[in-house]
């Protein structure tokens, strides 16, 4: 019997729904394990770093690696499975764009610590402690990964070959990637595995969408129940589908919710916020600065909303380090 | 080694029918100003896509000064009010993530103002040099 090919799953700053996703595909997964030998799996499978690094360069088919990577541990773990792996697919918004753990970009990691283990105020930690790459503790000598400033997009550490979008990525979508990459069709390097059309090309509300149109209010989901047929961004609410690319099937629409834009930009687009930015300032109906000011002080975090999911793959990436704001 | 004196790198964006024309006239007057703010001639300040402004912090520029006509005065209607209401958002964006005020700036310039254009090139360029580099895309 031919040897069936090798599957790593990794994952880096991650929340474990795209492992989930993994699980989603259902009665499918039996399918792709009579096809492949998952070699690496944290979430379900007890290997450890030892038997990667026992294999031989190249010798695993693929690995779907997810998360952003923000520790020194991450790194290394990633840059093993690129030496191991012939492919590596970015799997989901955090490892395709950075994700939401990307927005810790606005801070550092002094800010981080500072917050997480100083000023919450469930906290008690009156020694102060914090996580320190070497201490010692009862004559023992103690390690722990280092903690970056910024959160980065795996392709920002490691040569990457697809990306598969979405937080998570949909299982058609996954399901789809794992047949072309068995089926040795996959399209050329660099790709990301959907479609290249925005998602109001196909929305199920885009015929409710007006020729024109002048906003003089901005909604919430959390303060303003939406209307379940008709264009979010006719309504006010801030809907990232003109500058997020389509494969998610769109179910956050469907349940009536706004897209966050967690697939990420089309092709040929630098900056998704900002080319957000661009599409949303533009429908908006004041003209005179004191009017425009007010309207765009009904967004309380622009960052957080237009960079949700794509902060650290921004043209800027981060904060200008060393800027307080 | 001697460090040479920090001259800020200004990316000029002007509308062709307004400010573009103002800087023209500014040169044809022979006003002098200072000579940091290369200038990329759009048709309309509406053109100006924010990932201009990005890709222009993020390529090494310390400063982007946009130029249209002003308010009522656009030759497309209203393509100058697109570019405001941009602006005002970008600069949300911008502040959160640390870039100074000084650094973007949106002038209105009609076509006469040639004084105009070298009293805001030569103020935006005498900020700057004291802001000193924009540093803040690197990585």
């Amino acid at each position: 019997m031919a040897q069936k090919p090798k599957v790593a799953f990794y994952w880096c700053a991650s929340c474990g729904g795209c492992e989930e996703a993994v699980v989603d595909l259902e009665e499918r997964i039996l399918k792709v394990v009579d096809a492949v030998d998952i070699v690496l799996w944290p979430v379900a499978m007890d290997f450890k770093r030892k038997d990667i690094e026992a294999m031989e360069d190249g010798s695993i088919a693929v690995a779907f690696i997810n998360g952003g990577v923000r520790m020194s541990e991450q790194e290394e773990w990633v840059h093993l499975l690129r030496r191991k792996a012939q492919l590596v697919v970015a799997f989901g918004a955090c490892a395709h764009l950075g994700g939401i753990p990307g927005l810790a970009n606005l801070s550092d990691r002094q800010q981080v610590f500072q917050t997480v283990y100083s000023d919450v105020p469930s906290l008690d930690n009156q020694a102060g402690t914090v996580p320190a790459v070497q201490s010692r503790v009862n004559g023992y000598d103690l390690h722990l990964p280092e903690f970056w400033d910024d959160v980065k997009a795996l392709n920002q550490v490691i040569d990457v070959d697809y990306y598969l979008p979405g937080c998570a990525p949909p299982p058609d979508l996954i399901w789809k990637a794992i047949e072309a990459i068995l089926a040795g069709t996959l399209p050329p390097k660099g790709a990301v595995l959907s479609p290249n059309k925005a998602c109001c090309d196909d929305c199920p509300r885009k015929d409710t969408k007006p020729d024109r149109i002048e906003l003089t209010a901005i909604k919430r989901p959390a303060t303003h129940l939406a209307d379940p047929e008709t264009c979010f961004l006719a309504q006010g609410f801030i809907c990232m589908g003109p500058a997020t690319r389509q494969g998610c099937g769109m179910p956050c629409i469907e349940g009536n919710m706004p897209c966050r834009g967690c697939s990420g930009p089309l092709d040929d687009v630098f900056d998704q916020g900002a080319k957000f930015l661009s599409a949303f300032a533009s429908i908006l109906a004041p003209k005179t600065e004191a009017e425009i000011d007010a309207l765009l002080d009904q967004i309380p975090d622009p960052v957080g909303t237009f960079y949700r999911f794509s902060l650290p793959v921004s043209l800027l990436h981060r904060r200008k380090p060393g800027v307080r704001v | 080694m001697a460090t040479a004196a920090f001259e800020p790198r200004i990316v000029a964006f002007f509308c062709n029918w307004c400010t573009y024309t103002a800087s023209d006239l500014a040169g044809t007057a022979r006003m002098t100003y200072e000579p940091n703010a290369p200038v990329v001639r759009v048709m309309c300040s509406g053109r100006i896509d924010p990932q201009f402004v990005m890709k222009a912090l993020h390529e090494g520029a310390d400063g982007v000064l946009i130029g249209g006509c002003h308010p009522g005065d656009c030759h497309y209607q209203e393509g100058n009010y697109k570019a405001l209401r941009r602006f005002r958002l970008l600069k949300r964006v911008l502040g959160q993530l640390g870039v100074e005020n000084e650094r973007v700036r949106l002038e209105w310039i009609s076509a006469s103002e040639g004084d105009r254009v070298q009293h805001v090139i030569n103020e935006m360029t005498g900020q700057l040099r004291a802001l000193g580099p924009f540093n803040g895309a690197r990585s």
